[in-house]
């Protein structure tokens, strides 16, 4: 199987603390991989630092066997919601046709070609009608799916997702999920910072439980278990029902919305 | 127009537009990122190179004056850094800090000038408040030399200069130099400060980089929209502030410009369509009385 992220011995910290301690992880091209963690588990920062945003003290990344920065256009990113400011004065259109900048030359402007691919994604992610909207008239889950638009717009092979499920509506939750399964479908690759349990065998076909360290990673049926998620969680885990854990996913859960 | 016809009045006419028009443009990148208080501590901490340029050379001219304001505030800008960096002392915390100490020594360097014989023309309130009635003409030059470079550079970076702004984590995963942009809008902003500071002064000159862009931001929703209503907004301000200071002896003009720039500001905070205060209130009016 080809490995499309490759991460080795990943140690970042934070002054003299550290957020991610010795992480190994691949992930398989042409999966879904979901990152769960309890709360500053470091699941955030192992995405940036696979992105190069954040300076890892040691280790290293690869995509498709080269260096991050010579892969950057394979890349697509979806970071939290909460890390822009809304009230910006800039079009739903505008920040999507920031997903084709990473292609454009230093001194090329958005042109017919690049407003067409941003008007595209709009269109997969049904907020074309919102093309002309001010980004801070939008709903939570509306501006989630904008970044996630910006995201298609890029048009990459892999796709890292910062909890794109916070704060969305069961309708929006089922349609990121559709569009997550389409581009699976297509070939990609997409790994996911997910916090909702109840939903992991159902979404993913990967799983990556991460507490500073590695807990497990691999399958969903083989590594989603009991022991590894109280590894993981410790004491915290209260709400997992034992029936769901490493089990297939068999009928329609319901998609909870926070 | 009068303002137009005399010489003295039209060059301190134009000047200040000139300055409100590079300053309200901008300063919206400086209230977008978040950086007015920087702006602030800046223009502040330009007064000891001011004072150190003037003490050095005996000259006002616009060009050492401007060398002078430049490098003290990019010094404050650095060591600002630097302490945020290495020291457990908070961002806002080090801006007040480093204010304080820049202008403090500016203040003792220009009581001390105040002594010097040729201090007259270069008094202590022309570089407090400004004097905008002893600008000439090679002023001007001086501030299109600085202003349209730096104007230059954002319009050619655009797409990159607002997608930074916007979203510093994307911009950096598709490869922009985000750190390099970064260091390109503080300069960018120096110059807007330095531009000022003969017209309205280092006190008063954060109010010229920061109400435009409030202003501006309550009539559009468009970042393209929004810079060039800053800069209408500023050089309207200028204009009528410096018309204003004709009408009496010894109304100062740097300080009415900011007035003026202030009274836009509230007018566009309370009767703007859409964000402004009035419109809000009406519309909840409208929504209470429909349920």
């Amino acid at each position: 199987m080809e490995i499309a992220v490759d991460i080795q011995d990943l140690t970042v910290a934070y002054g003299d603390k550290p957020v991610l301690w010795d992480v190994d992880l691949q992930v398989p091209r042409g999966v879904l991989m979901a990152i769960i963690g309890p709360n500053g588990a470091g699941k955030t920062t192992l995405l940036k630092s696979t992105l190069g945003l954040v300076k890892p003290a040691a280790g290293s990344v690869r995509i498709f066997g080269k260096p991050y920065e010579q892969q950057r256009h394979l890349i697509a990113y979806v970071p939290q919601r909460s890390s822009v400011d809304w009230d910006f004065p800039t079009t739903v259109l505008d920040v999507v046709l920031m997903g084709r900048y990473g292609h454009l030359g230093w001194l090329r402007r958005p042109g017919r070609a690049e407003r067409a691919a941003a008007l595209a994604a709009l269109e997969q992610v049904q907020l074309a009608d919102f093309a002309h909207r001010q980004i801070g008239q939008l709903s939570g889950g509306q501006q989630q799916r904008v970044f996630l638009a910006r995201a298609l717009a890029q048009d990459a092979e892999i796709y890292f997702m910062d909890e794109p499920f916070q704060g969305v509506d069961a309708v929006t939750e089922r349609a990121i999920i559709n569009i997550l399964r389409d581009l699976r479908a297509a070939g990609k690759t997409v790994v996911v910072v997910h916090h909702d349990l109840q939903t992991v065998t159902e979404y993913f076909d990967q799983v990556a439980l991460i507490n500073v360290r590695r807990i497990a990673a691999g399958p969903v049926h083989d590594v989603f278990t009991e022991a590894n998620l109280r590894a993981t969680y410790g004491g915290r885990l209260a709400l997992l029902e034992t029936s769901r854990v490493a089990a297939p996913a068999s009928s329609a859960a319901p998609a909870p919305g926070d | 127009m009068e303002l137009f016809a005399d010489y003295t009045l039209r060059t301190v006419t134009i000047g200040a537009m000139l300055l409100g028009a590079i300053s309200g443009f901008l300063g919206c990148f400086a209230v977008l990122r978040r950086q007015a208080l920087l702006g602030d501590a800046m223009s502040h901490a330009a007064l000891p190179g001011i004072a150190l340029a003037f003490l050095l050379t005996g000259q006002r001219d616009p060009f050492i004056l401007f060398v002078g304001a430049a490098s003290a505030a990019l010094l404050a800008a650095l060591w600002l850094l630097v302490v945020v960096r290495t020291t457990r002392i908070k961002d806002d915390a080090a801006l007040a800090l480093i204010l304080a100490v820049f202008f403090g020594f500016g203040l003792v360097l220009l009581s001390y000038l105040q002594r010097q014989p040729n201090a007259a023309q270069a008094g202590l309130k022309s570089f407090l408040f400004g004097q905008a009635a002893a600008l000439i003409e090679r002023d001007l030059w001086a501030m299109l030399a600085v202003g349209v470079p730096a104007l230059a550079l954002v319009l050619i970076f655009w797409p990159q200069v607002k997608l930074v702004t916007f979203d510093p984590d994307f911009a950096r995963s598709i490869g922009l130099p985000v750190r390099g942009f970064d260091v390109l809008l503080n300069v960018v902003m120096v110059a807007a400060i330095v531009i000022g500071i003969q017209t309205v002064g280092v006190v008063l000159m954060s109010a010229m980089l920061v109400a435009p862009a409030v202003a501006a931001r309550q009539w559009t929703n468009r970042l393209e929209t929004m810079v060039v209503l800053a800069a209408g907004f500023g050089a309207l301000a200028a204009m009528a502030g410096a018309w204003l200071s004709t009408l009496g002896e010894g109304l100062a003009t740097g300080p009415l410009i900011v007035l003026m720039m202030s009274l836009v500001t509230v007018l566009s905070l309370v009767f703007a369509p859409g964000r402004g205060l009035l419109w809000r209130n009406l519309r909840r009016r409208q929504v209470l009385q429909a349920s």
